[in-house]
């Protein structure tokens, strides 16, 4: 589809705002609607849009099945180690509480903000991996 | 192409139930993602259906039938919809509204259920998804592998 000018000039003026929307909607989930599961989605979605009107080579050399694989564990690496941490500094598992010693809303705070970013990360990763798995195979 | 149609009408209607959070879930989930994967499949498949190997279809049947009505015995200790004496409504919904801000501290409650009072559910959602993947990759994604380890032979 690169040779289209219309699609690909689109999506050149679309993406950096998608990719854009999905980090304000995983970091202002805790203030409006959103979280880290739908910014995951809609940033795999900008994704799929860009390998989509680029080409699967493109896509692959900018975001590497490797990455990708790395990124699916990281997002839940990172938020069952946040449960460890609040275990490790006295409290129960996923007690973010005690992550901050003077607020335990500061506490709260940090640890859903980790939280959603590890949701984020997974998601993200899986629906760019599942694209990949589906649109790859034809070739 | 309906389903992606019927997504988008459902997450209106969420909107109009106030439930903006599931409305956006549903939009970017049901009408964006899972369309395109559902092409993505149309056209790895095929117009023909294989055809199946020949066995009885007594077994599945009543499997089926056995599991909906297990299922259709449990909508029976259902609450009734709607009905404000539901439990639901009184017993977690105000401790949650009521105390989030001092706990939590965030303004959206639904994030602060989600992530904190029901942090291991989400934890448990994020393993599932991550299973998916994996499960994905093994039954997708492994067949490249297989076919390029036969070329290398050749």
């Amino acid at each position: 589809m690169k040779r289209y000018t219309i699609p690909r000039l689109g999506a050149k003026l679309l993406l950096p705002l998608i990719l854009l929307f999905a980090l304000y909607v995983q970091f202002h989930g805790d203030y409006g609607p959103g979280g880290g599961f739908q910014a995951g989605v809609i940033f795999g979605a900008g994704f799929i849009l860009y390998a989509l009107i680029y080409g699967m080579d493109h896509a692959r050399r900018l975001m590497p099945p490797w990455l990708l694989r790395i990124g699916i564990s990281l997002g839940v690496l990172i938020y069952a180690s946040v449960g460890l941490l609040g275990l490790l500094l006295g409290g129960n598992y996923l007690d973010y509480g005690v992550l901050d010693h003077h607020d335990p809303a500061h506490g709260q705070h940090l640890g859903i903000l980790l939280v959603e970013l590890g949701v984020g990360i997974t998601v993200s990763a899986v629906m760019v991996t599942i694209f990949y798995a589906f649109a790859g195979r034809g070739r | 192409m309906l389903f992606g149609i019927y997504s988008l009408v459902s997450a209106s209607l969420f909107v109009i139930l106030d439930a903006v959070d599931v409305a956006f879930t549903e939009a970017s989930v049901g009408a964006g993602v899972s369309t395109v994967f559902m092409l993505g499949t149309l056209a790895l498949t095929t117009s023909r259906e294989k055809t199946p190997v020949a066995h009885k279809p007594l077994l599945p049947l009543l499997v089926v039938t056995i599991t909906g009505l297990a299922l259709v015995y449990g909508t029976w200790d259902i609450p009734p919809y709607g009905d404000p004496a539901n439990p639901i409504h009184h017993h977690l919904v105000q401790r949650f509204i009521e105390d989030s801000p001092r706990e939590i501290g965030i303004p959206n409650v639904v994030t602060s259920v989600l992530a904190s009072y029901r942090g291991y559910d989400t934890l448990g959602e994020t393993t599932v998804v991550f299973t998916a993947a994996i499960g994905v990759l093994v039954l997708v994604g492994g067949a490249r592998r297989r076919r390029s380890r036969k070329d290398e032979s050749e």
